[in-house]
């Protein structure tokens, strides 16, 4: 084990080169929807459990279908009326299960990306060649279905191993060249995409995604108010907004239809939407188109500065 | 590298990797692809279910406690004592509280508390509203593994009671906890239940089949539950009522063009009938029953609805 992940260089959030995003925007904002699906009875994981009571565990289950049965259309229709296209972080196994719903995202043009097979299914205990064939095939599922060359990884219940980010990008070379396997949602460490450390040296960004704004941990773990949810949006949004000026950011909404598409809790959810989608410098776009234009555009410029200030700092702690 | 436990061949493979849900309960349907209802009394039906339980002091916890229960060593006098609150004082405030909206609730109940309580059940007996099985009592679950006789002796010992005590023919059922065997579902059938309010996947009922014949899947929402959003959630009281109304606006203008709704409200004496607490109830359903085209029904009512549909109005 180790103490530091090395993904990422220490790269102080002020005096950064410029960032710029398309049309003068100050923000990238995006919405992941998670459309997941998760087993009644997987194989018992050693290292996680699944669900807290023995199967069939009715509550745990159940509420997560209710996403897929009730949920995903209301969100859906939500994120139709502000003009926003989903990057969703997808069970691929539910292009199995549930096609209409991967129809439906499809004929949108939404974004696909990789959150495994099933929600149900940990990372903890595989092996490198287990995690490379459980990736492999979720991009494969995903092409297959979509014809999209996945490009973002969100590990299944943000459940890792060392080599997670490694083997998502080598896959998505292996099956698609540059143009697969190119973005993690993994790591929570800055408001701007930053580069990432791979053992390949393959062009590989971070791009914020938002552990604090994410509907689940807000609602079932920190147990938020949905209309405080919804203000910690807008503020979550009017700084990064502010910021922008100077120096351009990322806002996501991670999302689950299971917990924002209630009815209790959709009220909170347009309000934010409406809100900073009624702001005019403002990208509304996916993960996936985020990272394409970091690369082409800001990738190199952030590597050399990245390596200016670690230089510098390392010298000084020399002289000392 | 890793030097967990490693994983075994099973975790890579997937044998309900198919079309559907990945058991044979229920078939895969979106709430929107379903014949919309169309209530005869208006948009969206307000369904009121106030639970009546009993959470005994020598709770065993097997193989998990009960939301709700004791947490304290024995005796837990503080939890014993503020759950019974509710049978003694919180169920009488509930009860003029849901009169003055003029709403009409189910009352899912243990079948423990018929004997313990038989004044209460005498006067609900009286007042004739819908009766639902709430189990034996809150530390009785029902769970994967559990013996399927001992289950059975549990669900035909609850129902035996209710029967007897209400004069209904008790056709609804709400496990403790909402947990289940793998068998709940088949013995609730055979003993002559039509609906179970456990799974809380659909915002409608729908058929749930079972080897002894189909059930109704009752929606009745955990997330709106009073226990869940003050106890759980730990959330003022305030929220709770915004997120009620919100819920209600929001299933209200639903129900305008996707047809008819229904806004479930779990609500527990222990809880809301305390004197700090019952003023928000009273706001909710002063809120709810104000709206134009809402309209309080017990669950078999709707039920009825769902099985005949009626035309739509013309």
């Amino acid at each position: 084990m180790r103490s530091d992940p090395g993904f990422y260089d220490y790269w102080p959030y002020h005096e950064r080169p410029r960032l710029t995003w398309p049309n003068g925007a100050r923000v990238a904002f995006w919405v992941a929807p998670n459309i997941e699906f998760y087993e009644l009875n997987p194989p018992a994981n050693p290292h996680r459990k699944a669900w807290p009571q023995p199967s069939p565990a009715v509550p745990g289950y159940s509420i997560r279908d209710y996403g897929n049965r009730v949920g995903h259309m209301r969100q859906m229709a939500l994120l139709d009326k502000y003009g926003i296209r989903g990057s969703i972080s997808l069970s691929t196994a539910l292009c199995d299960h549930h096609p209409e719903i991967i129809e439906l995202c499809r004929e949108r043009n939404w974004e696909f990306f990789s959150h495994g097979i099933y929600n149900t299914r940990y990372t903890y205990g595989m092996s490198a060649e287990q995690e490379r064939e459980m990736i492999r095939d979720s991009m494969e599922t995903i092409y297959r279905h979509t014809e999209q060359k996945c490009a973002g990884y969100l590990a299944p219940a943000l459940s890792h191993s060392e080599e997670t980010l490694d083997l998502f990008a080598e896959v998505g070379t292996e099956l698609f060249g540059d143009e697969g396997g190119f973005y993690t949602c993994d790591l929570f460490h800055d408001d701007q995409p930053t580069p990432i450390n791979l053992r390949s040296g393959k062009r590989f960004v971070s791009i914020p995604y938002s552990l604090e704004m994410n509907d689940t941990i807000a609602y079932v773990v920190n147990k938020v108010e949905p209309r405080r949810y919804g203000q910690m949006l807008r503020e979550n949004f009017d700084r990064l907004y502010q910021e922008g000026a100077e120096n351009g950011t990322v806002m996501c909404i991670p999302t689950h239809n299971y917990q924002v598409s209630c009815p209790h809790r959709l009220r909170a959810f347009e309000e934010a939407l409406e809100y900073i989608t009624g702001h005019s410098d403002v990208w509304v776009t996916t993960g996936r188109e985020i990272a394409e234009f970091y690369l082409e555009n800001h990738y190199d410029d952030a590597r050399a500065d990245i390596a200016v200030k670690n230089g510098s700092a390392q010298q000084e702690a020399a002289q000392s | 590298m890793s030097d967990l436990e490693p994983l075994g061949p099973e975790h890579l493979q997937y044998p309900e990797r198919h079309y559907g849900m990945d058991h044979s309960h229920y078939s895969w349907q979106m709430l929107t692809e379903r014949e919309p209802v169309h209530w005869q009394q208006g948009k969206l039906a307000l369904w009121v279910n106030v639970s009546l339980q009993y959470f005994p002091l020598n709770q065993r916890g097997l193989p998990f406690p009960p939301a709700g229960g004791m947490t304290m060593p024995y005796p837990d006098l503080r939890h014993y004592s503020l759950r019974d609150y509710g049978n003694r004082v919180g169920i009488y405030r509930i009860l003029r509280a849901l009169d003055k909206y003029g709403v009409k609730p189910t009352f899912a109940i243990n079948g423990d508390l018929v004997q313990r309580t038989p004044y209460l059940m005498d006067m609900l007996r009286e007042r004739g509203d819908e009766v639902i099985a709430h189990g034996w009592n809150m530390d009785t679950p029902h769970y994967g593994g559990q013996s399927k006789g001992l289950e059975k002796e549990w669900i035909s010992r609850t129902l035996g009671s209710l029967r007897k005590a209400s004069g209904q023919a008790i056709t609804g059922w709400l496990s403790p906890g909402k947990t289940h065997s793998e068998n709940t579902p088949a013995l609730l059938a055979e003993q002559g239940v039509e609906y179970f309010c456990d799974w809380v996947n659909d915002d409608m009922p729908y058929r749930f089949h079972t080897d002894s014949g189909a059930l109704w899947a009752m929606p009745l929402s955990t997330e709106l539950e009073d226990q869940f959003i003050l106890r759980n959630n730990l959330h003022s009281e305030t929220s709770y009522a915004e997120q009620i109304e919100d819920a209600c606006r929001f299933l209200l203008a639903e129900a305008q063009d996707q047809g008819g709704r229904i806004l479930a409200l779990n609500i527990h004496p222990w809880m809301l009938g305390q004197p700090h607490r019952i003023a928000y109830l009273e706001r909710v359903l002063e809120f709810i029953t104000a709206q134009q085209g809402v309209f309080s029904a017990p669950a078999n009512a709707l039920l009825k609805e769902c099985a005949q549909p009626v035309a739509e109005p013309a």
